[in-house]
């Protein structure tokens, strides 16, 4: 959320003329953030799918005009043609690349819970990063000034580019024009019917299929729009696509999914907050952002315009029971694995006890996640939070305390398991999409603490010297100690999963109003499981942390949420096993691929695409129908 | 015009329709009757494809319908009225019509919106309303009316006097007499006997989705044995 606007700013002196100013940055950032978000809300009204890949449509956007405005045939028109052409034609092949990924992809997954139709668009997120990596290369590039609109107009005496003054039109603009879209043709009238009951237009004999590509074109078109006109703006950069997608799931989340009034006036309220903000607190300014997210949905949880969802929804998964005693094979399974776990390591050699001691970590990170995703029904974009939260406690305390390991192990659990329960009170209270959302609102403001209170966290530079006591120092003493903790929280948590607590946890997934009706107090059951399970977490961020030595804000950020997503996803929700071999499959997969190609994230995207068109629960299910079948 | 033979449905594990036959000619109005859990929509569903059928045929003039999607079953003449109405609130009258137009079909007079406002003609008054805002009956004209834009050969209506004041149930029955008298063919559901008798030719008795009578509805009508042994709650 790093965009400062353009304009002369005096942080001294917020004289009238610079507030001005400030609130007519906040208007064109919010056009541009309307753009995008517009497109996504969109998709997601018909299709009902949150796609991550929207952010990077918007990216491959920008990349795409740059190319084509100035190096590609276009180019050679220059002037007007040139660019405004190479901008309209951006966007319409992103249309067409949207409307592609539909077709191929994501309709054989609209039926497959909410959870892996994101596992998809994340996968393709993985995927579009490394083909701009390797058409684009990883430099940023500079587009030109737009013709017409070079320069600067004077506003009580304050300079203003003309291009942000064009921008602050466009937004409400595009408004208008897709209100005549929605409004005044067959096509809009037919989206907004299928937003509200898509099988009904269907039962009228209208093709579903060709709405819902013609869905994507509309939207991602509108990302690539986006992404086109931030060229003479900024540089474009290979991170433009999670930094995009953040801010707009904010917008569309705080607007209402599904709205656009909705999403224009969210992206208001945020470009303006944010604009603003940087004047009065220019150290908070992303806390702030999310903060008011979080408001938003506990006051109106379903965003500000949005409607409580019609009708049936979306089939999901209908609840499961309790997967009976593991098979006999794959208990033999475990306990061989398990002895060669103990008695192998002395053999081995630095670099594999670093890498089984990543992976234990990473087991439990994946097993708290199953806690609350599987028995519990509740998902979360954001449970890196308490991973950190974990690392951090244990890397503050030796920073600021210099306290050793002991102390950092103990403190982790208590430290995120608080956070967790400070978070889970909001997040707890919704469900679905706008509970994953708040989780993930959650996650950014915990991150950006660590990336913004530089005085405590050291910022983007971590903090240094979090080594394990003495005695644990050495690669092997840290393997068994990981093994140990490791192995005691999740054994811990399916002793939980599989104690009267655990009944009642699935209970109120699978029926809330029976669950109610026999004394079950679902919120408060949801919420002690969300805070066990960010304890959990904490535990296997603060081992991660002495594995490595330091903590970065990167051990909170949304991919390594998504990493634990993947994970949980990968082993297949509803299996106990699951989350061990699913964090074991990826993180094995990852690190065999990254040493293998530089094009891992494609690799392993597609990879993932492949898991989740053939194989929709998850590889421990797989295994299981293998046997069962 | 639809013969229906054997047909089998499920919702995930539970077996509702157990093998369901019947035949019904063109220009007929044939009433599926049973108690509350019969399996009546069920069967319409099936037929229209949204419950797609485990076992069993259904042909419209000799064409398998069965296994179809129901977009490809609505425009090979099927239109669908469903029990729970399914209007789209957030549309308009005018809009909701919109969303049911389809082309005209050979040998049918076409359906529009003034056509339809003149078989409704309480609709007419209320184009730009939204359909939200539309009392329960009127809610019934219009998920009928939709419909009917599809210029469907054979309509599915799912008990149509549900929830409704008998004046207008009467206003109901008048309109699909008429629909009838223009040569429709009507599959239709009830549980309003006085309904029924008003508009149906044959009738078929489901109960725990099976057939347990078929016959014409005058016969129904006079034989109160039968009457109770399959309606009477
Ligand atoms: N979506 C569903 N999922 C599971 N079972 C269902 C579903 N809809 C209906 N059923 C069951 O299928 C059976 C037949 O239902 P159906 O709706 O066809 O009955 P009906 O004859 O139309 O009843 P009514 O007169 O109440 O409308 C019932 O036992 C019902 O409980
Ligand atoms: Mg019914």
């Amino acid at each position: 959320m790093s965009r400062c606007g353009a304009g002369v700013r005096s942080r001294a002196d917020p004289a009238l003329d610079t507030l001005v100013i400030q609130a007519l940055n906040g208007l064109a950032s919010a056009s541009s953030l309307f753009l995008v978000a517009s497109g996504l809300t969109v998709i997601f009204g018909v299709s009902r799918i949150v796609n991550f890949a929207h952010g990077s449509f918007y990216m491959l956007g920008a990349y795409l005009a740059w190319t084509l405005v100035s190096h590609g045939p276009l180019a050679g028109l220059g002037g007007f043609w040139g660019f405004w052409g190479g901008i309209l034609l951006a966007a319409l092949a992103i249309g067409l690349i949207g409307a592609l990924a539909e077709m191929t992809i994501l309709r054989r997954i609209y039926r497959a819970p909410e959870l892996f139709q994101l596992l998809a668009t994340f996968a393709l997120v993985l995927v579009v990063q490394d083909l701009v990596l390797l058409f684009w290369g990883p430099d940023d590039k500079f587009g030109p000034r737009a013709p017409l609109l070079r320069g600067a107009v004077e506003i009580l005496g304050l300079r203003f580019p003309r291009y942000e003054l064009f921008l602050i039109a466009i937004g409400p603009v595009m408004l208008g024009l897709l209100w005549l879209l929605f409004h005044r043709t067959r096509f809009g009238i037919l989206l907004r019917a299928a937003t509200q009951d898509r099988e009904m237009v269907a039962a009228l004999g209208v093709d579903q299929r060709l709405l819902f590509t013609g869905v994507f074109f509309l939207g991602s078109a509108l990302a690539g729009l986006g992404g086109a006109l931030q060229l003479p703006r900024e540089a474009v950069t290979i991170h433009m696509d999670m930094a995009i997608i953040v801010q707009v799931f904010v917008v569309v989340v705080v607007g209402g999914l599904g709205s656009l009034p909705g999403a224009f006036l969210a992206a208001l309220l945020i470009s303006e907050l944010h604009a603003f903000g940087i004047l009065a607190f220019p150290r908070i300014t992303l806390v702030l952002v999310f903060l008011v997210m979080a408001v938003v949905l506990v006051l109106r949880p379903h965003g500000l315009l949005g409607r409580e969802p019609e009708g049936a929804p979306p089939a999901s998964e209908a609840g499961q029971p309790l997967p009976g005693p593991a098979p006999r094979w794959l208990r033999g399974l475990g306990w061989a694995a398990l002895a060669l776990l103990l008695a192998l390591p002395p053999f081995l050699g630095e670099y594999p006890l670093i890498l089984l001691a990543d992976f234990a970590a990473l087991v439990l990170f994946a097993a708290s996640l199953h806690f609350i995703m599987g028995p519990g029904g509740m998902a979360s974009f954001g449970h890196a939070a308490y991973f950190g939260a974990g690392a951090y406690a244990a890397a503050l305390l030796a920073r600021h305390l210099a306290a050793p390991m002991e102390a950092g192990l103990i403190a982790a659990p208590f430290f995120a398991g608080l956070v967790g329960l400070a978070f889970g009170w909001f997040c707890v209270r919704l469900s679905g999409v706008y509970s994953a959302m708040l989780t993930l609102a959650f996650a950014q403001i915990a991150w950006s603490l660590a990336f913004q209170w530089i005085e405590v966290t050291g910022g983007d530079n971590g903090i240094l010297g979090v080594w394990p006591s003495e005695w644990a120092r050495g690669r092997l003493a840290f393997w068994y100690l990981s093994l140990a903790l490791c192995g005691l929280g999740v054994w811990l948590l399916r002793r939980a999963i599989h104690a009267p607590f655990g009944m009642a946890l699935r209970a109120q997934r699978d029926s809330p109003l029976r669950a109610e009706a026999i004394g079950i107090d679902a919120f408060r059951i949801r919420w002690l499981a969300f805070a066990l399970a960010a304890a959990a977490a904490g535990v296997a961020g603060s081992l991660f942390a002495y594995g490595k030595g330091s903590v970065f804000p990167s051990s909170l950020d949304i991919p390594r949420s998504v990493d634990a997503l993947l994970m949980v996803l990968l082993g297949g929700v509803q299996t106990l096993s699951g989350p061990v071999l699913g964090a074991i499959a990826y993180a094995g997969l990852q690190e065999q691929l990254a040493r293998l190609t530089d094009l891992w994230r494609l690799v392993l995207g597609l990879v993932i695409l492949a898991l989740v068109l053939f194989f929709p629960s998850g590889l421990a299910g797989a295994l299981q129908r293998r046997r069962g079948a | 015009m639809l013969r229906v033979e054997g047909l089998h449905a499920h919702y995930g594990r539970a077996h509702i329709l157990h093998g369901v036959s019947l035949a019904l000619a063109k220009g007929e109005v044939l009433c599926l009757l049973g108690r509350n859990g019969a399996g009546k929509s069920t069967t319409m569903k099936a037929i229209m494809g949204l419950v797609p059928p485990s076992a069993g045929a259904v042909l419209l003039d000799e064409r398998e319908l069965a296994g179809q999607p129901p977009h490809a079953i609505a425009r090979l003449g099927l239109g669908y009225v469903p029990e729970e109405r399914r209007i789209f609130a957030g549309l308009t009258v005018s809009e909701n019509l919109e969303v049911g137009r389809r082309p005209p079909r050979a040998g049918l007079q076409p359906w529009s919106a003034d056509r339809i406002f003149a078989l409704f003609p309480a609709l007419a008054t209320m184009r730009q309303r939204a359909a939200s805002r539309m009392s329960g009956g009127e809610q019934q004209m219009l998920a009928i009316a939709r419909t009917l834009m599809g210029n469907p050969t054979l309509l599915l209506l799912d008990e149509p006097s549900e929830g409704l004041a008998p004046v207008v149930v009467e206003r109901m029955a008048v309109a699909v007499a008429k629909l009838k008298a223009e040569g429709l063919s009507i599959l239709l559901s009830e549980q309003n006997l006085g309904f029924a008798a008003a508009v149906a030719d044959q009738a078929v008795v489901l109960e725990s989705g099976s057939v347990r009578h078929t016959g014409p509805m005058a016969e129904l009508m006079r034989d109160a044995e039968l009457r109770a042994k399959f309606l009477s709650v």
